[in-house]
Order: structure tokens, then C-alpha cells, then sequence
């Protein structure tokens, strides 16, 4: 079975600032750390392998430095490390990255794709099924319990609002994880000391094949114009108890704050 | 300081340190307060390759030395010394098997030690054997194949929590200190049982226990060494990890060093941070000065072990006793800077202070070290004056 799990390399702070000039994010004087969602990928990708056998492929796209954090997955255990790294990349949208992304993974060939649920850093949730939908194959994300995998299908709890679904897919497919799937294991030191002589393989614009339209700014048709922080919403309130408690409970308030 | 680490000893601090921050400093005070045994945190150290740091690269393990054992046990101590005390017992139990050892016994024994799948202890203290081994009252009868085993080993770290047992025993009592010997009895063993867990002042979170052998069977091959060497393998067991328990030292001070500058830093008053007064700085001065040079020591004798050299009874004597003493003066300076928030469990000094006073008391009272110490100079001011 052969697992393909993307990570992302991201700023390490919940708090990205953002440069309001040129709407992008300062990464100036941040260190940079895996995706935390993507850690919860590679320990599924682990475990998967540990129940089922097969190999773990880890693969990013980004600059040069982002070689940091396949070595960091090799040292929790990831068997092979992809950079997929060309200036002709720069300026992906989330299309142009899942398209890049899918042209790699089609030369490493995958039955399980393992994406964190989303980056920390741009919060799009859109490249994991975006891979996908490019391969035509089954996406299930938010997973939150793999249930059963074998080599023809797999089993899986997807969180929902309100509970969480049971989903059976064939394979090949990608799934999408949240941190409730698992606690993501600290590397080894026998790995730390494996992945700081790992070869990593890279992969460049060249080895795609690939029109050189459909990469980096020009291959992405969205544009960033604008971003800023929403204003807060306004206070809410949850009412608790049976219907006529509520009701009860709600016109008294309205009648307070004199709405009604 | 700089202690110019190599690239592997630095990944080892970090990795030790990370499990430290992210698995124990979390839970360390309900471990304090329960006595409960840390065995989501060994199975991490397992995980991460630590038990095997100081086993050589055949058996499995790392084939690293003092140093980076000494480098982890000082990481782990920083969070808490119920864990590390845990840890570090597991390395003195391995040691008769790592320096005494036949081929067999290592092969049979030292992947699972190194792996952490099996936890090792080491059992010389008794009712009547502690600082004097040469009290000891176990013995062990050669019947046929087997060994019989009988009496009891008290206050031995890793007791019931072990599947591995480093004993020394009298084999011939006639023989005075050259009649005992050591052996390794696995748990499981018929007529090997454990006493009641202690419940101690601190390392709570470590198992202490007594060992009791009611006429126990262990095959002759579970001999280590030659019969009449066991004071040999616990004394140069006990050579090689002295380093460890100044490590433990050198640890849990800078853990309270750290906790003690946090709180100045944060506690106003007379309308400024206390640390802005020069009382309290000359503690803080003090507390790291005499850190770094319990580290500088205990640094310094790691290395002086993994050289190979023939006897460190002496200097490992040393970094134990000197480390040790910080340890007890530094968590205790910790808790007054802090004051009367230091004496309280919402802060992890008390118990810091609490954990430290073991150091001074066990492998060997820092009064033994001393005579230790003393018996080196006597040697070799006679030497020198031949």
C-alpha cells in the first residue's frame, strides 16, 4: 500500500500578522514548524502502515527550507520524503498547488492521501479535495476515527457539527484529518539521526511535465485583493431547557434588552 | 555555557527536552500527588530510543556513552525527578549486565532493555545493608544448576514495576566482602515477590518497594561475573552511574533556577519586579553559578568515564556529591525567592525541594562519597610519597 501524506511547512504562531500593504503574511522572524494538522496525518499515515503495511511517502511544496520539515516527518518514522520546490511554483493559489501537488503525487502514485484538515496559516481547507478532484478520486475529510483499511477499502468517521458520520470509500482516496484522530508520536532518536542523512527526492517543474501556464501565479485563477480581520460578532447567548422554558426565557430577555 | 555538544548530543537534549515539556511537565504534579507509576511516559522514552542510549549498537541500542546519558537524565530531571529517578535506575540496573556480563546474558537480556520493552532494577540495599554493603544478608546456595535465593532487598527502585533484577547475594559468607556475587533474576521467577510500595517524601512518582526471595530458583547461568565478584560489579556499577545522579542534580536545580527567575521577573513588590533587587539577584547569582559548575563537573567526569579510564571512583564520587549538594541548596533558594508562593503545590518548587533531598542520600549518602573522596587522597598521597 503506498500512503502520500502532504505537509505544509507554517509559521509557528496562531497569530499571523499580515503585511496590509500587500496582503500577505509576515513570516519575518517566525520559526517555521509542520502544519499541526499535518502532524495528525503523518500518525495516521504511521499507523496505517503499522496495520496494513505499505510505505509512507511525505511530500511538500515550497521554497528550499521547507526540506525542514521532511525531515522532521522522516524522524517520526515517513519512509520517503518529497520536495517539490521550482520558482516557477511561486504564487500558487490553492488550485495551482493542487494541481502541482497532483501532477507529483501521479509520479509517486498513491492508495491513501493523508492532508491535515487545513494549513494554520492561509485556513483554505481547499487543497486536500481540490488533489482529488484533479485524480477523480473519492475525498472524505474531517476524519476523526479510521475504523477499518484494507487494501481495497477503507472506514472512517467524519466529525460533523452535530455527531459524525460513518464513511466506507474504495481506494484510492484522500482523506482530510482533525487533531481529535490521534496524538501525533515524538520522533524517535534513531530517526532523528536516520533523517539528518535521508536523501530527500526532489521533484521540479521540469520533472512534471507540465505546461508551464498552469503553474505558480499564472496558473492561479483566484487573486488575493484584500485581507483583513473581520469584525467580531455580537454577543450570543445559548438558552438551555425544554421548549416552553426557552420560549419563556427568551421573551423575558427580549422584553429586558427592550426589543420587544 | 557552551558546552561545545556535538550535532547527536544536541538532538538528544532537545529530544529528551521536548518529552520533558510535552509528556511530564504536564502530568508531574499528579504523579506527585497519586505516586502513580509513569508508564505512559516510559512508553515515550521507548518510543524515542532512550532506553537504549548507553547499550551498545549490537544489543540494539545506541552504543552512546556517560555523556549523552547524562545529557537525557539531567533533561528529564529538569520536569521531574520521580521520572527520571525511574530512568536512570533502569541504567543502574543494566550496568552489571552491560560491564560483567557473559555474551549470553547480554544477548539474552539487552534488546529488551534497550527497546524499553522490559525495565530494569538493581537490588543491594537491605534492613542491615546500607551504606555498609558488607552487611548484607541474602544469600544464594549453589544446589545442582540452580542458585537459591533467599532474603529481602529493601527500598529498590523499579520493584514490581521491572521485569529485570540485578541482585547481590552472599554466596560465601566465610569470605567476608569476596563472598558475594551478583545475579539477575527475572520477574516471574518462582519465590521472587515484592513488599508494599513506599510511600515517600518524594520521587513519588518512581516505585520503591522491597524484593523478597523465598527460596528462589535461578539457573546457574544467571551469574554475573564469577562467583565472590559481586561487590565488584556494585561498586564499579555504581562508578558509572554516580555521573547519572548528579545529572539528576544538575537538572532539577536548573528546573527550580528556571521557575525561581520566572516568578522574580513577575512578582511586584514595593512597585517593582523583585527580581530588580539586589537581594535577590546574589541568590540567583549564586544559584547559577554554582549550577554551571556542578554541570562543568559532572560534563567534566562523563567524559573522563567514556575515555575509558580505568578508575573514577574518585571524580564520579565527586560530581555525585557536589551536583547533589547544589541540587538541595538551589530548589531550597528557589522556593524562598519565591517565598510564599514557593511553598505551595500551585508551584513546582516545593516539590522540587522535596524530590532533591534524595540525591544526597541514595547510591551511596554524599557522607560515603566523602570517605570515598578520602580514601582516593590517602591512596595517592602514599603514592606519591613512595
Amino acid at each position: 500500500m503506498k500512503i502520500v501524506i502532504c505537509v505544509k511547512q507554517v509559521p509557528d504562531t496562531a497569530e499571523v500578522r499580515i503585511n496590509p500593504e500587500t496582503n500577505t503574511l509576515i513570516r519575518d522572524g517566525v520559526p517555521s514548524i509542520i502544519n499541526p494538522f499535518d502532524m495528525h496525518a503523518i500518525e495516521a499515515g504511521l499507523q496505517i502502515r503499522e496495520a496494513a503495511g505499505g510505505e509512507v511517502t511525505a511530500i511538500t511544496m515550497g521554497p528550499p527550507q521547507a526540506e525542514q520539515v521532511l525531515r522532521e516527518s522522516l524522524s517520526m518514522g515517513v519512509d520517503k520524503a518529497v520536495l517539490v520546490s521550482d520558482r516557477l511554483f511561486a504564487g500558487s493559489d490553492t488550485w495551482a498547488t493542487a494541481y502541482t501537488l497532483y501532477k507529483a503525487i501521479e509520479h509517486i502514485g498513491a492508495d491513501i492521501i493523508l492532508c491535515g484538515k487545513q494549513a494554520i496559516d492561509g485556513d483554505t481547507a481547499q487543497v486536500g479535495p481540490e488533489i482529488a478532484e484533479f485524480f477523480d478520486m473519492p475525498h472524505i475529510s474531517y476524519i476523526r476515527k479510521i475504523v477499518d483499511v484494507s487494501r481495497e477499502r477503507i472506514v472512517v468517521q467524519r466529525l460533523m457539527d452535530d455527531g459524525f458520520d460513518v464513511v466506507e470509500s474504495k481506494l484510492p482516496v484522500l482523506l482530510t484529518v482533525v487533531r481529535e484522530l490521534n496524538v501525533p508520536r515524538l520522533p524517535s532518536l534513531k530517526g532523528k539521526m536516520a533523517a539528518k542523512k535521508a536523501e530527500i527526492v526532489k521533484i521540479s517543474a521540469a520533472d512534471l511535465k507540465v505546461d508551464e501556464q498552469d503553474l505558480g501565479l499564472k496558473g492561479s485563477p483566484t487573486q488575493v485583493l484584500n485581507i483583513f480581520a473581520p469584525d467580531p460578532k455580537g454577543n450570543r447567548k445559548m438558552l438551555q431547557g425544554g421548549p416552553e422554558e426557552m420560549v419563556s426565557q427568551l421573551v423575558s430577555e427580549l422584553l429586558e434588552s427592550k426589543c420587544i | 555555557m557552551d558546552y561545545f555538544l556535538t550535532e547527536e548530543q544536541v538532538m538528544i537534549r532537545d529530544l529528551a527536552r521536548q518529552i520533558a515539556e510535552e509528556k511530564i511537565v504536564p502530568v508531574r504534579a499528579e504523579l506527585d500527588e497519586t505516586g502513580e507509576f509513569p508508564w505512559d511516559i516510559m512508553k515515550t522514552l521507548a518510543q524515542s530510543d532512550l532506553f537504549g542510549l548507553f547499550i551498545p549498537e549490537e544489543y540494539g541500542g545506541l552504543g552512546k556513552g556517560s555523556l549523552e546519558l547524562a545529557i537525557a537524565v539531567e533533561e528529564l530531571s529538569r520536569a521531574c525527578l520521580g521520572v527520571s529517578t525511574t530512568y536512570a535506575a533502569n541504567a543502574l540496573g543494566t550496568y552489571p549486565l552491560l560491564l560483567f556480563g557473559s555474551d549470553e546474558q547480554k544477548k539474552k537480556f539487552l534488546p529488551d532493555i534497550a527497546s524499553g520493552k522490559r525495565l530494569v532494577a538493581f537490588g543491594l540495599t537491605e534492613a542491615n545493608a546500607g551504606s555498609d554493603a558488607g552487611g548484607t544478608q541474602t544469600v544464594a546456595r549453589l544446589e545442582g544448576n540452580e542458585y537459591v535465593i533467599n532474603g529481602t532487598k529493601q527500598w529498590i527502585t523499579n520493584g514490581g514495576a521491572a521485569e529485570v533484577y540485578t541482585i547481590i547475594a552472599i554466596t560465601d559468607r566465610c569470605k567476608g566482602p569476596r563472598g558475594a556475587s551478583a545475579f539477575v533474576v527475572e520477574k516471574g521467577t518462582p519465590g521472587f515477590t515484592f513488599g508494599k510500595k513506599e510511600n515517600k517524601m518524594g520521587i513519588r512518582a518512581s516505585a520503591t518497594t522491597e524484593l523478597i526471595f523465598d527460596n528462589c530458583r535461578v539457573p546457574k547461568e544467571n551469574l554475573i561475573g564469577k562467583e565472590g565478584m559481586g561487590f565488584v560489579v556494585a561498586m564499579k556499577t555504581l562508578d558509572n552511574s554516580r555521573t547519572g545522579v548528579g545529572s539528576q542534580g544538575v537538572g532539577v536545580a536548573q528546573g527550580a533556577f528556571d521557575e525561581a527567575v520566572k516568578f522574580a521577573r513577575q512578582r511586584v513588590q514595593f512597585g517593582h519586579p523583585v527580581i530588580t533587587f539586589q537581594a535577590v539577584q546574589h541568590m540567583l547569582a549564586d544559584m547559577a553559578t554554582s549550577i554551571e559548575a556542578a554541570r562543568s563537573l559532572v560534563y567534566a567526569v562523563s567524559r573522563l568515564v567514556d575515555s575509558g579510564a580505568k578508575d573514577v571512583s574518585k571524580e564520579s564520587a565527586m560530581a555525585k556529591v557536589f551536583a547533589t549538594d547544589v541540587a538541595m541548596k538551589v530548589t531550597t533558594d528557589a522556593v524562598q525567592v519565591m517565598g510564599g508562593s514557593g511553598y505551595m503545590k500551585e508551584y513546582p518548587v516545593e516539590k522540587m525541594m522535596r524530590d532533591a533531598k534524595i540525591l544526597q542520600i541514595y547510591e551511596g549518602t554524599n557522607q560515603i562519597q566523602r570517605n570515598v573522596i578520602g580514601q582516593a587522597i590517602i591512596k595517592e598521597a602514599a603514592r606519591n610519597n613512595k
